[in-house]
């Protein structure tokens, strides 16, 4: 069986790095991976996906509509815009952030209220966090990615727990680690 | 990442592995979604020299050049790519090649960031070059050298074609050595290099004859492979739409083709004598349907499948219901909940708003161009009207203004990057000058290609391998190009931009400005900040600053005054340039 997890966020928040440690995981611990994920247009602010797949053999590197076992939402609006692709009960797991979009933001659309509520009534199943909150804690925002991260990474019990920090130490640029390894560690204490 | 001998890889970065370990030497490409990192990817491994061009026509000129030199090479394009390198592809079809010579083209079914999603596996057919179409990275890797050794093989240049799901999706792949190249030069021969009428004529016969042979190995090569499965389904596919269908149809019987072109006519007719009802399932055109259906065989294709947008394992299930063991999934129940779509945008601190914000304001025609600019076609900028091609911008204004005369003189602008000025724009301007047109052309100049990721170019000052380079001088390009008023402009200067396009717009000769400054996400720049700060009492909502479209300008959802989103200002300015109340103020002083 696959396990299919949809990373979703918008441009800039670090989505990339998350999915590129969250595969390379899967691969150490021995399955088969895809990755797949949209560039170009998507940096400009926009809103940004990337499909995760791991088990004895992958094919197509999409999660199918209703297949999608958890939802790893770094925005709000993203988790909802998202959830399409969760399996009917499958999990959410949101940052409890809001980025308005330009609609928004120009007054043209409104930001949907009392989003984890809503969240709530789609699967029995969801986890938010103040990620965003915690990484500033830390010190620097930018390590929600991996605050994110380490909440999933207790919920995947296909991966051993010391093969995250490791996978962190391997990837994460030396100066960047300390913080990076703290915030993974605070996600997972978090779950 | 690397764990022993094998790695986890984008199709683009197994492709320049594989030309790495095929032993190439030179490689060159102009930026382009989704075949971008083939070339930076290129540009890591020193063994390979590779370069920026300034447009796909001149990558790949020069790469023909280093395979006639002797140098194994690569070059890659987006699909549209290929059609300005189309002239030279032709024709590297009849010469052949010396040292091998490997062909990209990504093509971008579902239009990602495409302004078409023209099937490129036609230009491989009517130039009639071989082609690979990798399914994953491992596949991308390996066919990348197949093509390498093929192409010596049969003298022939090799097209790799991938999709943007090939490009960007990653899949384990296992690592090989690099190898030797035999040592090779340039050997003057004219009867093969001089496409003269004489020369061809045999050349042409000589492509025919290199076309049977290069069928004969495809329909005994280990890349077109009979997977054997239930007869009863049997399925003809190719590249990502093989995955997809795979897992739709777990157990059928497969014919997996990975070299397309020449078709493996044999191959196809033993498979469909073989299963029951035969099914060809390829993204966009019907590539392969047509060429079973021309050896008399009947199959289900595109009169079930879809030919617009890109494939997706759903869409394949949806269209062959019937013939689907397993039930569609099931859905998880959506709320009913409005989702505010959530598009690109223009950076904060973009040099490119200011512009638009005028351009919208003095109420001007824009003909427009590709890049990161191309987002002020949407609202709120509302400021770009016609988007063909690369290049395209200059020379729309100058067959608008000849079908328009004296109605749209003073109204009509291009708009272009620098880059796409080099690429393409600047004969365009040229035709511009002799043919007497009179439109004002913008050349937003922010030192680097920045809507593709940010690759160097002549107006960067550096190469794809870091190294120092000329800068470009458009002013003296322009004036050579016979432009007497040439401007330059800083676009965060609203001031000087409004007064130089009035200026330029009553002109009745061609005019040039140039909007200069770099773009903001550069990391070599650092610009002396003057923070920005608003008077939230004397907002009087009058709505002027959310015309500028920065995502760091919000209208508060409770008092419906405007709001500064301190995490993405970046205190360009702007906003209180255009604040009428004087709500939002730019400090005199430098932070």
């Amino acid at each position: 069986m696959a396990r299919n997890i949809l990373l979703c966020g918008v441009g800039g928040q670090g989505t990339l790095l998350a999915s590129n440690l969250l595969a390379e995981c899967a691969m150490e611990a021995g399955f088969d991976v895809k990755k797949s994920e949209i560039h170009g247009m998507a940096q400009r602010g926009g809103s940004v996906v990337s499909h995760v797949r791991f088990g004895e053999r992958i094919c197509s590197p999409i999660i199918r509509k209703g297949e999608c076992d958890i939802l790893l939402a770094f925005e709000e609006l993203e988790a909802l815009r998202w959830t399409e692709f969760l399996k009917p009960g499958g999990l959410v797991i949101s940052n409890a952030q809001n980025i308005l979009p330009m609609s928004v933001s120009a007054g043209n659309a409104r930001y949907p209220q009392h989003i984890t509520e809503t969240l709530a009534k789609i699967s029995a199943d969801v986890i938010s966090v103040d990620a965003i909150g915690k990484a500033r804690e830390l010190g620097n925002q930018k390590c929600l990615n991996v605050v994110l991260l380490g909440v999933l990474a207790r919920r995947i019990t296909e991966i051993k727990p010391e093969v995250w920090p490791e996978m962190i130490k391997k990837m994460v640029p030396q100066r960047l680690q300390e913080l990076n390894l703290k915030a993974f560690r605070t996600g997972w204490e978090l779950a | 990442m690397q764990s022993s001998n094998r790695a986890f890889l984008s199709g683009n970065a197994a492709i320049a592995r594989g030309a790495w370990e095929a032993g190439v030497r030179f490689a060159s490409a102009y930026p382009g979604t989704p075949s971008t990192e083939i070339l930076e990817y290129c540009g890591t491994y020193n063994e390979i020299d590779a370069q920026w061009a300034v447009n796909e026509k001149t990558a790949m000129e020069t790469v023909i050049g280093a395979c006639y030199g002797g140098a194994r090479s690569l070059c890659a394009q987006k699909h549209v790519g290929l059609n300005v390198a189309a002239d030279p592809f032709f024709t590297v079809g009849y010469t052949g090649v010396n040292a091998g010579l490997v062909i990209v083209s990504a093509d971008d079914p579902g239009m990602h960031s495409s302004q078409n999603e023209q099937d490129n596996r036609y230009y491989a057919m009517m130039a009639k070059i071989p082609m690979f179409e990798p399914s994953n990275s491992q596949e991308a890797k390996d066919m990348t050298k197949a093509a390498i050794k093929m192409s010596e093989e049969y003298d022939t240049p090799v097209m790799l074609r991938t999709t943007t799901r090939i490009s960007h999706s990653e899949s384990i792949v296992t690592l090989g050595e690099r190898e030797t190249a035999p040592e090779r030069e340039f050997v003057r021969d004219m009867a093969k290099y001089c496409v003269l009428p004489n020369n061809a004529r045999r050349l042409h016969v000589k492509v025919e004859e290199r076309l049977k042979k290069v069928a004969e190995y495809g329909n005994n090569c280990e890349f077109n492979r009979i997977e054997a499965g239930d007869t009863r389904i049997g399925i003809i596919s190719s590249g990502i739409s093989y995955c997809h269908a795979r897992e739709i149809f777990p157990s059928a019987s497969y014919l997996k083709l990975g070299l397309t072109f020449p078709m493996p006519t044999g191959l196809l007719k033993k498979f469909a004598e073989s299963v029951e009802t035969l099914i060809v399932i390829e993204e966009n055109e019907p590539f392969i349907e047509t060429a079973v259906r021309a050896l008399g065989i009947n199959c289900i294709g595109k009169d079930r499948l879809p030919v617009c947008g890109e494939f997706n394992p759903d869409i394949i299930h949806e269209s062959l219901k019937e013939f689907v063991e397993k039930p569609m999934p099931q859905l998880t129940k959506m709320p009913d909940v409005e989702i505010p779509v959530r598009p690109p945008v223009l950076c904060p601190g973009c040099p490119h708003r200011g512009i638009f914000f005028i351009l919208r304001k003095l109420d001007c025609t824009v003909t427009g161009d590709i890049g990161c600019y191309s987002l002020g076609a949407f609202a709120p900028h509302n400021a770009m009207h016609t988007i063909v091609c690369m290049g395209a911008s200059i020379t729309n204004s100058l067959g608008i203004e000849k079908a328009m005369k004296d109605k749209i003189h003073g109204k009509l602008v291009a708009v272009l990057g620098e880059s796409t000025f080099m690429h393409s724009g600047i004969t365009g301007l040229i035709d511009t000058v002799y043919n007497k047109g009179r439109h004002v052309t913008i050349i937003l100049d922010n030192s680097i290609t920045a809507m593709t990721g940010h690759q160097e170019n002549p107006a960067s000052g550096h190469t794809l391998k870091g190294e120092p380079a000329k800068v470009l001088d458009f002013e003296a390009i322009c004036h050579a190009c016979g432009v007497t008023n040439v401007h330059s402009v800083d676009p965060f200067d609203l001031k000087a931009v409004e007064s130089t396009m009035k200026t330029a717009l009553a002109d009745s000769e061609p005019s040039v400005i140039i909007a200069r400054r770099p773009c903001f996400l550069l990391k070599s720049y650092k610009p002396k900040v003057r923070l920005v700060s608003i008077n939230r009492d004397k907002c009087v909502k009058c709505g002027i600053c959310w015309k500028l479209g920065c995502p760091a300008i919000e209208v508060n959802q409770q008092d419906g005054k405007t709001q500064i989103n301190k995490a993405l200002c970046v205190h360009c300015g702007l906003c209180a340039a255009v604040c009428r109340p004087g709500a939002i103020t730019q400090a005199k002083e430098e932070a």
